[in-house]
């Protein structure tokens, strides 16, 4: 509508429009909603009635602003990270993680003809994380949880990012007191990581995390020990294998991403 | 009072909100749900039964949180049995388990807010519909209080307002009476009439007397199957003054449960 309406057109308007037609009254409406121009003509044009009752509104408005509820506080970064229930959670297990850490560069330090144990113990460091970060014992609302459209892979890996950032810097300071090639402390960590959920899928993540930590300790940890030495897959050489073995995992986790949409009796 | 978007004011293409044909829902290794047909529309359906029916079973089938073992399940008009996408379905429910499990240190505005974001509600609508859901339930002046603070009645309120936040198509409200007193119950009675006027409420609970004061139609199941589905007057009618119960509905209650099992012993 590029015409303004008349003066006289729009103080019948401001006085009710009764003496106009429903279109015309539309069209003023219209035209007065992007027209900065008529609408001070119509600001000009009110009755003194209409005026004392918007004069009458805005007072009344202006108090129950003043007297309602204060504006809801903008809330920071460091207490949305102090309120979220997983950091709580999730302290036990990292200061056990890094206890853990600790002793094996100490037994390096004290004991040289041992082989790394800052390697062999830092693919199953961020599994008790993990555990804990999708188990129906540690979450209290995971019945609520399992009911809402993002509950699904994408939250579980969002709950393991959050577990590996709070693990992996304290692999890579183990892993630069102790002295061993970074990637072959960090590539493993990130394999089992994917394992875990890969199988957490089909068998529930505790149990999984469980299984794979317990095998991975039986089957290499000891054994390593006990001859004092590395296992052929933590040779320096083995880190395209690794990845590899995360790209594939990684590729299978999301295939059976379907698992982890239910409340299922593992999880 | 909120916006309306066009997608909601769109006419619907399926019949019923919630529509299960021969529902088998296991519970552990039991089959608490064997058989169960039930259509519901809008409107506020209470669910009855004794302890062991499998009215929670069937809730959280409903509610999408565990999977049906057999039969078939559409819940506005999308399949949800089977290898279904589950997120359409899901931004469109509401659900309040019976143990509601909630963080300690989230205040109740934080907690409303962390679920309507976990419903993947647009981001610019959260703050007002957060606002709203609890003004609805009555926490308003406890809105910046921890919820480790508030009393029984008080949290499952809070789990009430988490519930209707999003404004679901589909409420599912396992016992949300609990520790309610009797003026909250008023207004909750206030509240599910509000809601079931154009979305499908289901809710579950032994207080026969909330059911006949708020919702309009009866669904009463016993051992997975189900046994009775009309209004409250007609379940009021099939009660005579030989059965048990200290008010008309609750002897209707006791004489289809009467009947039910005569008839399954049989």
């Amino acid at each position: 509508m590029t015409t303004h309406p008349t003066l006289a057109v729009l103080t019948c308007y401001a006085e009710g429009g009764s003496g106009l037609d429903d279109a015309t009254v539309w069209s003023v409406e219209v035209h007065l909603e992007g027209c900065p121009q008529c609408r001070a003509g119509l600001a000009g044009a009110t009755a003194d009635g209409t005026r004392a009752l918007l004069e009458r509104v805005a007072t009344g408005l202006a108090g129950g602003i003043a007297a309602g509820p204060a504006p809801a506080r903008r809330r920071r970064l460091w207490s949305a990270v102090h309120r979220r229930w997983l950091v709580w959670a999730l302290l036990p297990w990292l200061t056990m993680t890094g206890a853990v850490l600790g002793c094996a560069v100490l037994l390096q330090s004290l004991q040289p003809g041992l082989p790394s144990l800052v390697l062999l113990l830092a693919p199953v460091a961020p599994l008790p994380g993990v555990a804990v970060a999708w188990s129906r014992r540690a979450d209290p609302a995971w019945e609520l949880i399992a009911g809402t459209p993002a509950a699904g892979l994408t939250m579980l890996l969002r709950r393991t990012a959050s577990v590996l950032a709070l693990v992996v810097p304290v692999l890579v300071l183990a892993g630069a007191r102790s002295g061993v090639s970074l990637a072959l402390v960090l590539l493993p960590c990130l394999a089992f990581t994917a394992a875990t959920i890969a199988l957490g899928a089909m068998v529930g993540v505790r149990r999984a995390a469980a299984g794979v930590g317990a095998l991975w300790a039986a089957a290499v940890v000891l054994p390593s020990v006990v001859t004092e030495k590395l296992p052929v897959f933590l040779e320096p050489g083995s880190a395209p294998a690794w990845s590899v073995a995360i790209v594939a995992l990684a590729a299978f986790a999301v295939s059976r991403a379907d698992g982890y949409r239910r409340l299922s009796s593992h999880n | 009072m909120r916006t309306v978007s066009a997608a909601e004011t769109a006419p619907t293409t399926h019949p019923w909100a919630v529509h299960a044909e021969g529902l088998r829902v296991r519970a552990g290794r039991h089959l608490a749900v064997d058989g169960l047909d039930l259509a519901l529309g809008a409107g506020v359906h209470g669910l009855l039964g004794p302890n062991g029916a499998g009215k929670t079973t069937l809730i959280r089938a409903l509610a999408t949180v565990v999977r049906p073992a057999g039969g078939r399940l559409r819940l506005l008009g999308e399949p949800v049995d089977g290898r279904a996408d589950l997120r359409r379905v899901r931004r469109g429910l509401g659900y309040l388990p019976q143990q509601f499990g909630f963080y300690p240190r989230f205040t109740v505005r934080e907690f409303v807010e962390y679920m309507a974001w976990l419903k993947e509600m647009p981001k610019s609508m959260v703050p007002g519909a957060v606002q709203r859901a609890i003004d609805r339930v009555g926490l308003t002046s406890k809105a910046n209080a921890r919820m480790k603070t508030l009393s029984g009645g008080m949290l499952r309120r809070a789990g009430i307002a988490q519930a209707v936040v999003n404004d679901p198509e589909v409420l599912l409200l396992d016992e949300p009476t609990v520790g309610l007193d009797p003026e909250q119950r008023l207004d909750f009675r206030e509240l599910l009439r509000d809601v079931g006027l154009d979305s499908c409420v289901l809710v579950s609970t032994h207080l026969v007397e909330d059911v006949v004061a708020a919702c309009s139609d009866v669904v009463m199941i016993n051992e997975g199957r189900l046994v009775y589905q009309g209004t409250p007057d007609d379940l009021i009618a099939q009660g005579g003054t030989g059965d048990a119960g200290d008010s008309p509905a609750e002897r209707g209650y006791s004489a289809l449960l009467r009947r039910h099992r005569s008839e399954a012993g049989r």
